[in-house]
């Protein structure tokens, strides 16, 4: 029998904002432990949380890019339960009224991934292992987050992969969140269940959690398919339970004894009032938010004609699309600046890391300095390719590189001159072509083009030069 | 004419009757000699409060004026946050905590001069009727030390009655400010919920807890409430006082005012204290008020609404004492959560116990609707009927507490008839609404009996403005054997 794989995601996306969700404490990554802390954050008697309105705002894009309807009323929530790394004994965060809900992401393949809310929340503190001990640092505590949980609409690993990696993509578009699964700033948890092909009902589903890459997600979709499917072909049942991704072993095991049927106790939070959004303040912020990768990419294949391709590798890093965007101002040959981007400046910037952080000597001023230069015929493709490279190196602009005779241009009677002073100065060349062999004519271009510093077109002296010598 | 003992003591610092320093000592002496047998205060703060004294004192020697509290001898309620002075909530799971910033009440009152005596008894966590659940053993009664001081503000309550301070601020989460100030025959005001700023106080119930002045005097009450009652962004729940200050119109004429009458708050009160309140009508009617009676039979969802929210809230406010940051932890254990296990069921007092198990029992799933969920509905049905209420009357008047003072060990012995002592007190933490209790006669064993006088949302002027001309027409101050004669 052939299976089908059922999976949803439960993600967690840390919010970039300054201050803490309930404290003005920083937010900031790592820090000596229990440095980034306040009364407030470790819940010491008598404190009182006070929501950060940024953190509403940001929930509130990701909600709006996600195709979320925005509640104008919510609130918060408290879920309790006992662990060191939770200093209140409970989580604010929301249970039955969420910020966002019914979104949904859309893949390459046209099917949509319905969100089925997104909430904010706190995360916990950390506990650290050493020495035989258990410390616990409360820095993490109280960073704010976003939950977002899709209905189970995944199909295939795929599939997971895109939505991730789009999501991914949104959060960093809108400035929401870095969105770096290595640094925890995003978490997947995945709710997976298989059944035969064909079938509308589900099945038993198991939870996956601890995955901290895109690459390890599709393998721990992958083994926990083929371990489910296992089991039911024996004749087994699927337990419903907590699973952690090995990802040494690429195996998933059961995290039994955290979960043991945890009755949360979720109440409203007294100490916070009820979260009144306007309609007119969330129309502010959907006018505010930025174009989405989506668009983008529809924009730069049929607007500005560039291979899906490049418009993809370009739209992957929002500081990359925003580079190409500020070096194509005033331009009419966006293709050109793609090319320069992608095979000359993308050498400099080799991992995904460097590309998406995407700091360069070059900017994109210089970038369209330079490509203004050769769409006005004043220098040639080669030398704007080592000008360039020279820029990537040093940081300086083209008008810094180029000389006034770089840039003038060359006159026809120097290229005529140029043009017979090559052959004039290959004897051995000029005989080897007349003999046949075609590509003895190469050298005595290379003459012109270096005597002219660059400035010829290679393949008008080319041209000029078979008259002569047939002459 | 009825008089504050604020103003009157704030008088003699301005004239140079008396130093702020002689004041001081005075009322630590006092301690010294009576706490012992009203053990009103669990920490005393001489150090803090001579240095202050002698802050006061340089400002007046270079004649500047003061303002009305500075320089005033005071006391906390130990729920209360200060920042360098431990703050127990009488619990031994805090007995030796110290708090590192300041709630935002003692904020403004150190600003002004304030000067602390110490930090007084309470029930543990603010949980009890008689401050006898106090880890620390219960407050006496300044009218006689046989009897409870009342709870859970009873340290506040023994500490102003007995004179050994001249007003506190204690804490009302289902009475805890009115019922010991009834018991010991003074005033206590139980403000709107977020007139005053609750960051700082040690949580019992959120949605209930709010902090309020305990005084000798209605105008006292008064005077103490317009400097407290100040909006704190610390605090999402806080709204500080609405309107003009309630000094300003505490001495108004009450004619024509509309004094409501509920009969469900009179069901089961004992008839000395009917009486008295019955006595009060007559002083009412006497200064040209109109009484208007009505029902309000939603009183009786009151109690077990107030139990099963309040105890809800301390379960999840109360999780956090688990022995890892601050306060007490089990000496030994074999792993983190038998550590949390012991360090609880140790720390934790028999009272506090039972309510963290009510309220975890009421939220858990399969109990939440039939408990949690139907009492969240029947507190907006009280609402609703206190709303109602308001349409047609002012004010209301009941009485504070079916009864007077309790014997010691009365209380503890039986929860569950300790609790229905609440049932006058609880229905205003319910809906937020401010109530002020003042003494309104005497049992026949002299011990005082109080009656309350509630108000709409952020009326405190209306009840004040009440209660002063009540006090001033009935005359009837009972004064102690204890502490400072001034």
């Amino acid at each position: 029998m052939k299976y089908e794989l059922v999976a949803g995601f439960e993600t967690h996306v840390e919010l970039a904002t300054n201050t803490k969700i309930f404290c003005s404490c920083t937010t900031q990554f790592g820090g000596e432990p229990n440095t980034h802390c306040c009364p407030i954050c470790i819940g010491l008697p008598g404190t009182l949380p006070k929501l950060n309105a940024r953190v509403v705002e940001y929930a509130i894009r990701a909600g709006l890019a996600t195709n979320c309807e925005i509640a104008e009323i919510s609130k918060m929530d408290r879920k309790n339960y006992c662990y060191p790394d939770l200093p209140k004994a409970y989580q604010i965060s929301q249970y039955d009224m969420p910020l966002c809900k019914n979104g949904f992401i859309q893949l390459s393949n046209g099917r949509k991934i319905r969100i089925l809310r997104i909430h904010i929340e706190e995360d916990a503190g950390k506990l650290v292992h050493s020495h035989g001990s258990t410390l616990v640092d409360y820095n993490r505590g109280g960073v704010p987050l976003i939950e977002i949980v899709t209905e189970p609409d995944f199909r295939s690993v795929d599939e997971a992969k895109e939505y991730v990696e789009r999501l991914q993509l949104i959060m960093r578009y809108i400035g929401v969140s870095d969105a770096k699964m290595q640094e925890g700033s995003m978490r997947c948890d995945v709710n997976i269940s298989v059944r035969p092909e064909g079938s509308d009902k589900l099945g038993t589903r198991t939870e996956i959690k601890n995955m901290n890459s895109i690459t390890f997600i599709a393998k721990a979709m992958e083994y926990e398919f083929n371990r489910q499917v296992d089991l039911i072909e024996s004749g087994e049942k699927v337990i419903q339970e907590t699973l952690r991704y090995d990802d040494v072993s690429n195996t998933t095991s059961s995290m039994r004894g955290k979960e043991d049927a945890n009755d949360y106790r979720y109440f409203r939070d007294p100490d916070l009032v009820t979260i009144h959004v306007s309609g007119e303040r969330i129309e502010e912020i959907r006018t505010s938010l930025p174009e989405l990768p989506d668009k983008k990419l529809e924009r730069y294949i049929n607007d500005l004609e560039l291979p899906e391709k490049d418009a993809q590798l370009l739209v992957k890093y929002k500081k990359v699309a925003d580079f190409f965007e500020k070096a194509i101002n005033g331009i009419k040959t966006p293709k050109t600046a793609a090319n320069f981007i992608i095979g000359q400046i993308f050498r400099y910037v080799e991992n995904e890391n460097e590309k998406e952080a995407f700091n360069i000597k070059v900017s994109a001023e210089s970038l369209n300095e330079l490509i203004k230069l050769l769409d006005n015929g004043k220098i040639r493709m080669n030398l704007a390719k080592t000008t360039l490279d020279k820029m990537l190196e040093t940081g300086q602009k083209p008008s810094e590189l180029l000389s006034e005779s770089d840039m003038a241009g060359l006159d026809e009677n120097t290229f005529l001159s140029l043009c017979q002073q090559a052959v004039d100065a290959n004897p051995k060349a000029v005989a080897d072509f007349k003999n046949g062999k075609e590509k003895a004519i190469k050298s005595i271009v290379g003459f012109v083009m270096k005597n002219s510093r660059g400035k010829a077109d290679a393949v008008a002296a080319e041209n000029k030069i078979k008259e002569i010598i047939s002459q | 004419m009825s008089e504050s003992k604020i103003a009157r003591l704030h008088a003699m610092l301005q004239n140079k009757e008396i130093s702020c320093t002689e004041l001081t000592q005075a009322y630590l002496d006092a301690i010294e000699k009576d706490n012992a047998a009203l053990n009103a205060y669990v920490t005393a703060t001489p150090e803090t409060a001579l240095n202050t004294a002698k802050a006061v004192d340089e400002k007046i020697a270079k004649g500047e004026s003061l303002h009305l509290l500075e320089g005033i001898p005071m006391t906390l309620k130990d729920n209360i946050s200060t920042n360098g002075i431990r703050t127990t909530c009488c619990s031994k799971i805090l007995e030796d905590y110290v708090p590192i910033y300041d709630a935002s009440v003692w904020k403004i009152l150190k600003s002004r001069n304030a000067v602390l005596l110490g930090k007084t008894n309470m029930d543990e966590f603010a949980m009890g009727s008689s401050c006898e659940t106090s880890y620390f053993g219960g407050a006496k009664n300044p009218h006689s030390i046989s009897h409870v001081a009342g709870g859970s503000s009873g340290g506040v309550a023994s500490a102003v009655g007995g004179n050994l301070a001249v007003y506190g601020l204690g804490s009302d989460t289902g009475g805890s400010i009115r019922q010991p100030a009834s018991f010991c025959g003074i005033v206590g005001l139980k403000p709107t919920y977020g007139a005053v700023s609750r960051f700082g106080l040690i949580a019992y119930a959120s949605s209930f807890d709010q902090i309020g002045p305990i005084t000798a005097t209605v105008e006292d009450t008064a005077i103490v409430f317009d400097a407290v009652s100040e909006y704190d962004t610390m605090d999402s729940t806080s709204q500080g006082r609405k309107g003009e200050p309630v000094c300003n119109t505490l001495k108004n004429d009450i004619k024509g005012m509309k004094i409501g009458i509920a009969k469900e708050y009179f069901d089961g009160v004992r008839e000395d204290v009917k009486q008295a309140v019955e006595q009060a009508i007559r002083v009412y009617q006497s200064l040209g008020a109109e009484i208007v009676y009505f029902d309000l039979p939603a009183l009786k969802y009151a109690l077990p609404v107030y139990y099963i929210l309040a105890c809800a809230e301390a379960s999840s406010n109360l999780g956090r004492y688990d022995g890892i940051r601050y306060g007490y932890k089990a000496d030994s254990y074999s792993d983190v959560n038998d550590m949390i296990k012991k360090t609880r069921s140790n720390g934790f007092g028999e009272e506090v116990k039972r309510r963290i198990l009510l309220g975890t029992y009421v939220l858990s799933s399969g109990y939440y609707d039939a408990y949690y969920k139907k009492a969240q509905n029947l507190r907006g049905t009280i609402v609703k009927a206190f709303k109602n209420a308001f349409e047609s009357c002012d004010v209301i008047l009941a009485p504070t507490v079916p009864m007077t003072a309790f014997e010691n060990g009365h209380a503890v012995s039986d929860p569950v008839e300790t609790y229905l002592t609440d049932i006058c007190t609880v229905p205003v933490n319910i809906c937020g609404l401010p109530a002020v209790s003042v003494p309104c006669g005497c049992d026949a064993k002299g011990l005082p009996i109080g009656m309350q006088l509630i108000g709409n949302n952020f009326s405190e002027s209306k009840i004040l403005n009440a209660a002063w001309q009540y006090e001033n027409a009935a005359n009837l101050f009972k004064p102690t054997d204890f502490g400072v004669k001034l």
